[in-house]
């Protein structure tokens, strides 16, 4: 998912930048706030463990390989804000280091995967562990974070390809989203057993859920909320563009002489209806069966209830 | 200044990225705070241009080949990399074709994309990771997001070799070997990295402390 150069636009890269740069100096003050001193180094062996992470090589059929991404894990673990931080540092290593990721593509890149992937894999992730209770509620939980914050990730990315007019949003959004739906579940499985590999060894690593406080939640949400509708919106839905729906309820529509409209304004408006709708449709099976197959991993995988919990609760 | 070490056949890095300490670093007279506004000129002036400019791309391949060929940069390893990168430029050029006339057209990203990564990676290769956090140090990043980067820089490649030794352990202990690489015994070494990397961090919270750290 690592934009290289000369993939996206001006507008795009400074739109995603700005948004990356809110997210991580947010992040940054929220660490610098209420991360515990003694848990400052924390940061820098994350990064260096995702890194190291992302080395291994998990086979899949026919030869190929995945490796782990590790958003929804770190985020898990370590809380939101730490997340932010340590993706960004990974991820400026690897544009540098190797050229994973154009230098242009940059903060396009630290708002896919570094924002919007642990942000929504801590939503996904509290909201289900609250849902399920008990370690396999937790390990169910980061599974489906994990394809969650994929798929999320991978729809901004579709957006920003489309929204730069580089691939049109009908090659885009299905070969994008479409394939990391199925490299979504690859993901949440690794994530899931890694997570269950550390609270087996450490249980107190991840028997307290990261705080959170509801104000940082609401900062998190309305930046991935503006950048959906800032990437995937003008093409997803048959309103106007993101930009001029605001414009006009500003009531600065007038202003603009040529209103900004969706570069792919005539490829999707026919028939929008009926593919939005079909598209909503398998974005919520994909979702259920994501879930589905997470509970029931998590049932896999911790088979004694009782004795996990007891361990999780003397530690 | 610390090397950068990578040594693992079955990463994509190529093995040669990794420069012993004590190796020369190439273009020394040239300050890495330089080196950094050269490629970010470069790969920004590349992204932005059309390609009906094309003096501008031409000039920065010329450069580009004149500091790869002029004997201080590891040609080998530069290749792997660019041939490793490559599909992923040629990828998204081709799906800019069927993208039509709106878009920039697959030659353009296609160049545009050859050229950045091929500025990117002589970049890497002139210039130290151990350089990085300094510069962004003097140009004004907040210090946690330096302290991080140097803190990964440190440690990435202790905790790989980390990972492998496990790996190796692993490999020794596991009878069966269908299940050496399987994902359970992939995971289950990832996990304890995540555990190792924890305890480690206390460590280097009290040595850092005891230097005076706060």
């Amino acid at each position: 998912m690592h934009i290289p150069d000369g993939f996206v636009d001006v507008k795009t890269a400074v739109a995603a930048s700005a948004l990356a740069v809110a997210g991580l100096s947010y992040a940054l003050y929220q660490v610098r706030r209420e991360l515990p001193l003694r848990r400052v180094p924390l940061l820098g062996l994350g990064a260096a463990f995702v890194f190291a992470a992302q080395m291994v090589n998990f086979p899949v059929i026919g030869g190929t390989s995945g490796h782990l991404v590790g958003g929804a894990l770190i985020a898990a673990l370590l809380g939101a804000p730490a997340a932010v931080v340590v993706i960004t540092t990974v991820l400026i290593a690897q544009c540098f280091l190797f050229a994973d990721g154009g230098v242009t593509a940059l903060g396009t890149n630290i708002f896919n995967m570094a924002v919007v992937a642990p942000v929504v894999g801590i939503a996904v992730f509290r909201g289900v562990s609250r849902m399920l209770s008990g370690l396999r509620g937790q390990v169910a939980a980061v599974a489906f974070a994990g394809w969650c914050s994929t798929v999320a990730a991978s729809l901004a990315c579709a957006g920003q390809l489309a929204w730069s007019g580089t691939v049109g949003w009908a090659v885009a959004f299905p070969a994008m989203t479409g394939i990391h739906m199925l490299i979504g579940i690859g993901e949440g499985a690794i994530s899931a057993l890694v997570f269950f590999a550390v609270a087996k060894a450490r249980p107190e690593l991840t028997a307290a859920t990261p705080v959170l406080p509801k104000r940082s939640f609401v900062g998190y949400g309305l930046l991935v909320v503006i950048g959906v509708a800032l990437f995937a919106a003008p093409f997803a839905c048959p309103w106007p563009d993101g930009l001029e729906a605001v414009a006009a309820k500003l009531g600065f529509e007038h202003a603009a002489k040529q209103p900004m409209a969706a570069p792919m304004t005539d490829y999707v408006m026919p028939g929008v209806g009926s593919a939005g709708l079909a598209t909503a449709l398998a974005g919520v099976v994909g979702a259920l069966v994501a879930f589905g197959l997470a509970v029931f991993f998590s049932r896999l995988l911790v088979k004694n209830e009782t004795v996990s919990a007891e361990t999780s609760a003397n530690s | 200044m610390s090397g950068i070490h990578f040594g693992h056949n079955h990463t994509p890095y190529a093995p040669e990225f990794r420069p012993t300490a004590g190796v020369r670093v190439p273009f020394a007279w040239l300050a890495p705070e330089w080196k950094l506004a050269v490629m970010l000129t470069l790969v920004v002036g590349t992204a932005v241009m059309p390609l009906a400019w094309w003096y501008w791309h031409v000039g920065a391949g010329v450069l580009l080949l004149t500091v790869a060929l002029s004997g201080r940069v590891a040609l080998k390893p530069l290749l792997w990399r660019v041939l490793w990168l490559l599909p992923f430029v040629a990828g998204a050029a081709l799906a800019a074709v069927w993208h039509g006339p709106t878009g920039p057209g697959w030659p353009t990203v296609a160049a545009r994309g050859g050229l950045c990564l091929l500025t990117v990676l002589i970049f890497a290769a002139v210039t130290p990771f151990g350089a990085l956090p300094g510069v962004l140090r003097r140009i004004g990043v907040p210090a946690l997001l330096v302290t991080t980067m140097a803190l990964m820089h440190r440690y990435l490649f202790v905790l790989v070799d980390e990972s492998d030794r496990m790996r190796r352990a692993r490999t020794c202990r596991t009878f069966t070997p269908k299940r050496r690489f399987g994902w359970g015994v992939n995971a289950e070494v990832i996990g304890r990295l995540f555990v190792r990397a924890s305890e480690r961090a206390e460590r280097i919270y009290l040595a850092m402390c005891a230097r005076g750290w706060k």
